[in-house]
């Protein structure tokens, strides 16, 4: 398993009070640099998924390594800090300045301050905000900067792994493509290992090497963007994977008509 | 019109104790209260389980009239400490200061803890998500996230709390502690409305001046400006200061303390007592408006050195007799029985107070009843008003049952508005103290007790067990003994009752000082 950066091994995680597993025996192994997309309908268990990698929840049953270890035996909250994760709800606090939201894992971690300070500039240009939004409260920011400061929040301790629950998703498209275009720059610049939601497949097969398909708890098949679209074996991959195509092409029918 | 009144002044002067203590007590109450209160909100937000049998008792507490908290809490100090006398034979003082701040804790504590939970709960999911997800301990994340962001809310429960406890702790004055509820107390009893409106005006000010400063917190709080924040501070810290400075808060040690219980001829001689200390060169404090029982208590325990009790309430009270027996054989019985506690019956003051059922003089002689017996017959069409103790008390059983009386209607009020009800007709019976000078005033007939089913009230001055050997205490109060007849009493009670040219309970005890019978 040491190889993988983040390996996960029949893995089931059920739920007290449903009847359904959650995620009903989920083996993955993800290497390092790797940018993967998992992707699916609502409740098939991606946001599940992801939290089991940081141990904001723990698996009923299996097991997960992060960077060759047994999570089961690291203390969580040291985990946590060693990964980045940024999601839907983006959760910047409120009370806080851009600066102090970004620099809140280092300050966990006890950098001096001076390290912070420069870190902090470092963040915000390499999210491209201006340096004067330091000091701004989330509030005073749009949507898309919040999500830009929401990043270099998980970036901030300069962590190799990456989680990310659908981040991009309540973005106008303008925004969100010029998001997903520089998430996947910063990725390769920094040599991550990043884990995506998305129940964007177009976003999937524009930004990941390897999509993961998630229905019901379990692994349908996974695959590069190219394999899937090209010879996907099963028939729920087919028609998720058809999506974009479909689109695409009753876009070029109604050009026609014009 | 109020500010040349001379109550006002005598108000005014009274206000640096007054005022400190009630200052001392509220903020301690306060502070004690958050200081219980926010831990175990915190703990309640984070356990269902705890969250509803907490709030559930807090709110029961909270449906507990203040002054019955406030009374409930004297008999359990005490029994406390006793048992800690017992034990460990360190008893500490059930008395004043503790019971109040018990009290007064437990009234600040529902307003925080519920807007602890509220405002913790109400943090947004995605928010503490994130704050577990960037790698905060759950400390870490309640210290720099939850309470940050929960902390207007918490505010406002705390100005709540303050609002209450300061309003409440006008309450405090019949467990002996002193606080601006004292106006109020003496003010309804002499009706010096002056009084009344002077201790609501101070206690309303003090809430709404802290409440204002807490609120000035609060803003500061919820939006990051520390300069709001250490203005309030500044702000509470001077009026804690205030308090502190001209220490009043506390009695100087060593003084003499007299109690009074919670009415107009105990205020006067308390303040006679304290006159006749004043001129041995014994310096001494009053400690007015104690409730019936708490006073003895105290008195037993050292609290107070002297106060005037009544030989027919012991009696009854505290020696469980319902039997009636002639003057003389209880005052014998009596200084045994207290002699027994180490208590010192120093002597009756030659005056009566005894329970009475009283009537309007044109209303008695209009139904022709002279005797309780006359009374009887009449009963089911009469109503009758009684003050809070009499209705409860074996007196009033022992009357009833002698003369199988039954009323229409009973009612309890304050013994001022008694009174007021039985001249305007609004009650035809009431339980009237025999020396009260109202009696003259509203020209009320006192009726016969034929079958002696009243036990005897001499009013007799008790001494505290560290007193009973102060040769020179107990010099400059024997003088007192046997020198008060019942008219000059009811004098002295009307000079400081009266609507019209009233007197201070001080003045009314000067009149009564140069009328004392020698012996």
């Amino acid at each position: 398993m040491n190889e993988h950066v983040i390996a996960l091994q029949n893995v089931v995680q059920r739920f007290p009070g449903a009847e359904q597993a959650a995620l009903a025996g989920i083996s993955l192994e993800i290497r390092q640099g790797e940018l993967v997309a998992i992707v699916g309908p609502s409740g098939s268990g991606k946001t599940t998924l992801l939290r089991l990698v940081n141990r904001l929840a723990d698996p009923s049953a299996g097991k997960v390594w992060v960077e060759g270890e047994e999570t089961a035996t690291r203390d969580p909250v040291s985990l946590r800090r060693r990964i980045g994760y940024v999601f839907q709800g983006i959760g910047l606090f409120p009370h806080m300045s851009v600066a102090e939201n970004i620099s809140i894992t280092p300050r966990l971690l006890g950098w001096n301050a001076t390290a912070i300070e420069e870190r902090v500039d470092e963040l915000l240009s390499l999210v491209r905000l201006p340096l004067a939004y330091r000091s701004r409260m989330p509030d005073e920011l749009s949507g898309g900067e919040r999500q830009r400061v929401g990043v270099a929040r998980a970036l901030a301790a300069k962590p190799k792994i990456v989680l990310m629950d659908e981040p991009f998703g309540a973005l106008d498209p303008v925004t969100r493509d010029a998001l997903t275009r520089d998430y996947r720059a910063l990725h390769e610049e920094l040599g991550l290992t990043s884990m995506l939601i998305t129940h964007d497949v177009l976003e999937a097969l524009l930004l990941a090497d390897r999509i993961v398909v998630l229905n019901r708890g379990s692994i349908v098949e996974t695959g590069s963007p190219a394999e899937l679209m090209r010879a996907p074996k099963h028939e729920f991959t087919r028609t998720l994977m058809q999506m974009p195509e479909q689109q695409a092409k009753r876009l070029a029918s109604l050009l026609e008509m014009h | 019109m109020i500010i040349s009144d001379p109550r006002f002044a005598q108000a005014l002067a009274r206000l640096p104790e007054y005022l400190g203590n009630h200052i001392l007590l509220s903020l301690c109450a306060l502070t004690l209260g958050i200081a219980i209160s926010l831990p175990l909100g915190i703990l309640a937000s984070r356990n269902a389980a705890l969250r509803w049998p907490l709030l559930a008792v807090a709110s029961l507490v909270q449906t507990i009239p203040g002054l019955a908290l406030l009374a409930l809490f004297y008999p359990l100090l005490l029994g406390l400490s006793n048992l800690t006398a017992m034990a460990f034979n360190a008893p500490f003082s059930a008395f004043g200061f503790l019971p109040s701040l018990l009290a007064l804790t437990l009234y600040s504590m529902l307003p925080v803890l519920r807007n602890t939970i509220t405002g913790l709960n109400g943090i947004e999911p995605a928010i503490l998500e994130a704050a577990q997800g960037a790698g905060m301990t759950p400390v870490q994340s309640l210290r720099m996230v939850e309470l940050p962001l929960a902390a207007p809310v918490i505010m406002a429960g705390i100005r709540t709390a303050a609002v209450w406890v300061i309003g409440t702790a006008t309450l405090s004055t019949p467990v002996g502690q002193t606080s601006l509820g004292n106006y109020i107390f003496t003010g309804l009893q002499t009706q010096n409305w002056v009084f009344v409106l002077f201790g609501c005006v101070a206690a309303a000010a003090l809430a709404m001046t802290v409440d204002q400063l807490l609120a000035l917190i609060e803003s500061g709080v919820k939006t990051q400006r520390h300069r709001r924040i250490f203005s309030g501070i500044a702000g509470i810290a001077l009026v804690v200061a205030a308090a502190l400075i001209p220490g009043n808060a506390q009695r100087a040690a060593g003084n003499y303390v007299i109690g009074a219980k919670t009415f107009t001829e105990q205020f006067i001689l308390a303040a006679l007592i304290e006159q006749k200390l004043g001129k041995a060169n014994l310096p001494a404090s009053r400690l007015d408006g104690l409730g019936s029982t708490i006073a003895f208590d105290a008195l037993a325990n050292n609290e107070i050195d002297v106060y005037v009790d009544y030989s027919g309430t012991l009696w009854a009270n505290q020696m469980q007799r319902n039997d009636v027996r002639p003057r003389e054989e209880v005052l014998r019985e009596l200084r045994d029985w207290l002699a027994g506690k180490n208590i010192l019956l120093l002597g009756p003051l030659g005056f009566e107070n005894s329970y009475a059922l009283a009537m309007k003089r044109s209303r008695a002689d209009a139904l022709k009843i002279k005797t309780i017996a006359d009374l009887a017959i009449h009963a089911p069409q009469l109503s009758i008003a009684a003050d809070y103790e009499f209705l409860a008390r074996p007196e009033w059983a022992a009357v009833r049952d002698a003369y199988g009386l039954r009323f229409r209607a009973q009612r309890q009020m304050q013994s001022t508005f008694m009174y007021e009800a039985v001249a305007t007709g609004e009650a035809d019976v009431i339980s009237a103290f025999s020396s009260d000078g109202r009696i003259k005033q509203y020209d009320l007939v006192v009726l016969d007790d034929p079958k002696r089913s009243l036990p005897p009230y001499d009013a007799i001055l008790l001494i505290a067990p560290k007193r009973a050997k102060d040769a020179a205490f107990l010099a400059a109060l024997k003088p007192l003994i046997g020198a008060i007849d019942v008219e000059q009493m009811r004098e002295a009670s009307l000079l400081a009752d009266r609507r019209d040219n009233k007197q201070t309970v001080e003045d009314a005890a000067r009149w009564l000082s140069e009328r004392l019978q020698k012996r």
